[in-house]
């Protein structure tokens, strides 16, 4: 059966049910894309694109208790289509091999401060959400889809494996490269921004010192 | 069967990023677990690595434009559905 006869099925109340399901979990649809595309024009078109796509194949969805992460499939399934189109591998950027790992944890921890202060959750909180979602929209492509994945739809490592048709271990390392390169760009932020917290840091990891 | 033991801090630091993603076995989470309850300096980097990924989990919210919801609401009224 084709996709048109398919839906041709599906009833007005059904159409009405569709439209309130989507209403309600539009913003984290919209979320969701503009983190996976790091731009908001095509961020919209993928919303579009997956709504679509989840009316057509509505007549397969069984339990419509799943509709939630039916939905989030559909999506993830769309963005990867999205990224195999012309326009998006010309803006595909190359993985760089052999960066180090950059830790805003080692560079901001001064563990003369353990027990009085904290300026890693410091630190923190004076992160605007702004800066967040800056950070990761800049990431590289490849990081940014495992690292939207696992920490913004909590997605498993075989889960995202399975929707970038990659291996387990490339997942992992994909989310360590992609996690160090968003805590250094955060770094740089603070630093621009003038956001460090505590004693004036150099721009070397402090020293871990023998206390005893 | 003897619990598996995290021998160091290099070792828990290792696991940290699986342990906040719930990807280790029951075992080595244990493991890891029993070692933050005791060395101050992992768990403070635990903390900061979970705090930090509860705030990109934030992100998952974004405030629509009308322009999104005005397009997604046209979308829909343009299915079809039996009897059109």
């Amino acid at each position: 059966m084709s996709a048109e006869a398919a839906t041709a099925m599906v009833t007005e109340a059904d159409r009405a049910w569709f439209a309130d399901r989507v209403d309600a979990m539009l913003s984290e649809l919209y979320g969701t894309a503009v983190r996976l595309c790091g731009d908001r024009t095509d961020a919209e078109d993928l919303v579009a694109d997956t709504v679509a796509k989840a009316w057509q194949a509505l007549p397969s969805l069984h339990d419509r208790a799943s509709f939630r992460g039916w939905v989030f499939r559909i999506l993830n399934n769309a963005f990867i289509s999205q990224c195999r189109s012309a326009r998006f591998r010309k803006r595909h950027e190359p993985i760089e091999a052999g960066d180090e790992e950059f830790s805003l944890f080692e560079r901001l921890h001064q563990p003369i401060l353990l027990w009085w202060g904290n300026p890693e959750l410091d630190f923190l909180n004076r992160l605007l959400r702004e800066d967040l979602a800056r950070a990761i929209d800049a990431l590289p492509e490849v990081f940014r889809a495992v690292v939207v994945m696992v920490d913004v739809e909590g997605l498993s490592y075989r889960d995202v494996a399975e929707v970038l048709r990659i291996p387990t271990g490339t997942v992992r390392s994909r989310l360590a490269r992609g996690r160090s390169l968003l805590q250094k760009t955060l770094w740089d932020h603070a630093v621009d921004r003038g956001l460090r917290s505590g004693p004036p840091l150099s721009d070397e990891p402090p020293e871990e010192h023998d206390q005893a | 069967m003897t619990k598996p033991e995290i021998r160091s801090c290099e070792e828990a630091l290792r696991l940290l990023a699986s342990h906040l993603d719930g990807e280790l076995g029951r075992g080595a989470h244990e493991a890891v677990e029993r070692h933050l309850s005791m060395c101050r300096s992992c768990y403070s980097r635990w903390q900061f690595e979970r705090r930090l990924k509860e705030n990109v989990a934030r992100l998952r919210q974004e405030s629509v434009p009308h322009a999104v919801s005005d397009r997604v609401q046209q979308l829909i009224r343009r299915f079809t559905v039996a009897g059109e």
